[in-house]
């Protein structure tokens, strides 16, 4: 029997599941309203959310390697997935802490959980041109660059303007303030890195410290 | 087994010593230097020997009675070498008499000519019927005399107010097939002094632009006060190191004076092919510009950009530019696409200290080094031959001769992008648009695979129009039926529901 009520349990669960997946349609077409509804009316799912991130990596990662070489020259001799995989990961984890952080000083209305799940959300336009964009660019010669990079353009701009909506709408803010607070988020991540770079620099300081205490020791003992 | 031991230890140093000894014999005993290119990737590709030493001229193999004493300048006419021996205050002229070289003049006076001695000449011309003509440095004129060394007449100081600098010290010049000199002086930054072939000073030709950034203009002109601005270096434009004129009457000339970020955004233009209003029109169509070494070796004494100090222009404007910095040589096709680089410095066979001047004899290199002060002979290998065949046979038309000849090159060096594109061109002529398309894939040649691309297109289009057209319909008509069977279904169930709810 509780085998059962589990099954029924999990088949509503995927269910909000696929309806919060399906509402990023409805917040990429109608950003204002649709981001106020993903935090507020809890219409948004943190697996949702992580499903949009894993997205993009996977097509970051298939647009480097599979577009045509005629508009994406990737050295893929020397291209670490894991190392590009950090390189979107990291930046992205850090910003999503320095606008955290620094809402607070601004007043801001969102929790982590929303900020992170808004800006998950606010990638979807991107690998929803991309990924078709890998099969178009082996249709397309070197002459019609002029649609991919309209194409790609597209799927840029669309995300950053998704951002901007998105971090109004969570934290209720003006444009103005968001305008701001956006440049003030990025330079909050700069500090972030800056102090990770010292915190790790005096680490292995310390550590170096030891090894070569420990190594003294050692030399005087025999 | 300590003996055993020993033997193996011998025979590994050895082993190990071989690399280097590689680099500098080869199997067939001829000295070699380590030639390269850049693939798209920008890396330094290894590739076979495109030129070898074939012979060095020194004072001795000439029987001079005093050796050479800095030589500046070379030039070639048909089989005769001339050196501006300028320390010695003479011109030497070599005849080159199947693999010997032989002595023929020594020309340090012009008959009839005030004054009649050469003093410090730096470079020479010499016509296709023998009229020579010297930059004779040290008497501030450029002398002009018959093939038996009358004197014919002599260009001197420009009387013109536009040539302001004191005195007139020509070191390069070339002459064109209507007479017309053309000259460089030094301390002059206006360009190219032309002459008219009467001996009339028309003008300079050619001036190197003045540049200077955005910063630097806004700091000049309202951050300087007019005392300030007296006391700053002026924005003058730079002098050309070295001139060559091709078989049109091009002037190419070579500029050494440049800031190295100037370089990288081919501000700099170390290499310029000047037409008759002195407007750069050197074709640049290669990943990079020519600018020569794209890494300068850095930690190293020689580090900085390369430098050229002369350039020669063979067959099929082919060109090949000297870098004084490292001592090698460039090679780049009329397209500007690096075809081989080689040398380097140093003081045995095929290497320079002092890289002074390059000219060619057929596709001979001749290589002047003014501190060894030896003349290098280099002869294109088979490999090298191969590379100016195919591109001879491309500009004539031949393509399938061409696209064979690049094969051959493919065998000897599978990492040379030009003979994959080559070899796609004539693919592509013979409307074989897929293979065209792996050849250009592998030279990373985005255009011409593209251009391939899009006939392949069409003709997969036009063959298929059949199929494209069927699936086109079936995936418009299937929808279409499946709504019609729903829409009847719909209204049968209405109907019944209606008949029921009465």
């Amino acid at each position: 029997m509780s085998v059962k009520k589990l099954d029924a349990k999990g088949e509503t669960r995927f269910q909000r599941y696929i309806a919060s997946v399906k509402y990023a349609k409805h917040v990429i077409f109608h950003p204002f309203d649709g981001f106020w509804d993903l935090v507020h009316e809890k219409r948004g799912s943190l697996m949702a959310a992580h499903t949009f991130l894993a997205l993009f990596l996977i097509t970051y990662i298939l647009r480097l390697m599979y577009t045509n070489f005629q508009f994406i020259t990737a050295p893929i001799q020397y291209i670490n997935i894991y190392e590009q995989c950090a390189s979107i990961l990291l930046p992205f984890i850090i910003i999503c802490i320095s606008n955290w952080a620094l809402s607070t000083l601004f007043d801001g209305k969102g929790y982590f959980k929303d900020i992170y799940m808004a800006l998950c959300y606010a990638l979807v336009p991107y690998f929803l041109i991309q990924l078709p964009l890998v099969l178009i660019s082996h249709a397309i010669s070197f002459d019609e660059f002029a649609y991919y990079n309209v194409l790609a353009g597209i799927s840029v701009i669309w995300p950053v303007f998704l951002v901007f909506v998105a971090l109004m709408q969570v934290h209720d803010y003006t444009p103005g303030k968001a305008i701001i607070f956006l440049f003030v988020t990025i330079f909050g991540a700069l500090v972030i890195l800056f102090l990770i770079l010292v915190f790790f620099s005096l680490l292995s300081d310390a550590a170096a410290y030891f090894v070569s205490l420990y190594r003294e020791i050692v030399f005087r003992l025999h | 087994m300590k003996s055993l031991a020993r033997v193996l230890t011998v025979f590994l140093a050895f082993v190990m010593l071989l690399p280097s000894f590689a680099a500098f014999a080869s199997e067939d005993g001829n000295f070699t230097t380590y030639t390269y290119n850049y693939d798209y990737w920008q890396d330094e590709i290894e590739m076979p020997d495109a030129y070898r030493v074939e012979q060095v001229i020194y004072s001795s193999t000439l029987g001079l009675e005093t050796p050479m004493n800095k030589p500046e300048s070379l030039y070639i006419r048909d089989s005769f070498i001339y050196v501006a021996d300028t320390g010695n205050n003479r011109v030497l002229e070599i005849e080159r008499q199947g693999k010997e070289f032989v002595l023929t003049r020594i020309i340090d006076t012009i008959y009839g000519a005030m004054p009649s001695n050469l003093v410090a000449p730096s470079d020479m011309f010499v016509d296709e019927n023998g009229t020579i003509y010297i930059c004779d440095t040290g008497n501030q004129r450029i002398v002009k005399a018959d093939k038996d060394l009358n004197f014919l007449m002599s260009f001197t100081k420009p009387q013109d107010t536009t040539f302001d600098q004191g005195d007139f010290l020509p070191s390069r010049l070339v002459v064109d097939v209507s007479g017309r000199v053309y000259t460089l002086a030094t301390n002059v930054n206006k360009g190219l002094i032309k002459y008219e072939a009467d001996g009339s000073f028309a003008g300079f030709i050619g001036a190197n632009p003045v540049t200077y950034t955005m910063a630097e203009y806004i700091w000049k002109t309202f951050f300087t006060s007019k005392a300030q601005r007296a006391q700053q270096v002026a924005f003058v434009p730079t002098e050309y190191s070295n001139i060559a004129i091709d078989d049109e009457g091009f002037i190419y000339a070579t500029n050494a004076v440049f800031s190295e970020y100037d370089l990288i955004w081919d501000n700099a233009k170390p290499i310029r092919r000047l037409n008759s209003i002195g407007n750069d029109i050197l074709v640049k169509n290669g990943w990079l510009p020519p600018i020569g070494d794209i890494y300068w070796e850095e930690q190293s004494i020689e580090y900085g950009p390369s430098k050229f100090r002369d350039i020669t222009v063979l067959e099929n404007d082919i060109y090949v530019a000297f870098d004084r910095t490292r001592g090698r040589m460039f090679g780049y096709d009329s397209q500007g696409i690096l075809l081989w680089a080689f040398g380097t410095k140093g003081n045995v066979e095929g290497t320079f200290t002092g890289a002074a001047s390059i000219e060619h004899m057929g596709r001979d290199l001749y290589c002047l080094d003014e501190l060894g002060c030896t003349i290098t002979v280099f002869k294109p290998t088979d490999y090298g031959n191969l590379i100016f065949e195919a591109t001879d046979q491309y500009l004539k038309g031949d393509y399938d001769e061409s696209a064979d000849t690049w094969r051959k090159v493919l065998k000897l060096n599978a990492n040379y992008n030009l003979a994959f594109i080559g070899i796609g061109r004539a693919l592509m002529r013979q409307e074989e648009f897929e293979e065209a398309m792996e050849y250009f894939k592998m030279a990373y040649d985005q255009e011409n695979y593209g251009r391939a691309y899009r006939y392949y297109r069409k003709e997969k289009i036009e063959g298929n129009i059949g199929w494209i057209v069927a699936v086109l319909a079936v995936l418009l008509i299937v929808p279409l039926i499946i709504r019609r069977i729903r829409n009847m279904k719909w209204e049968v169930q209405e109907y019944e529901r209606k008949k029921a709810g009465r």
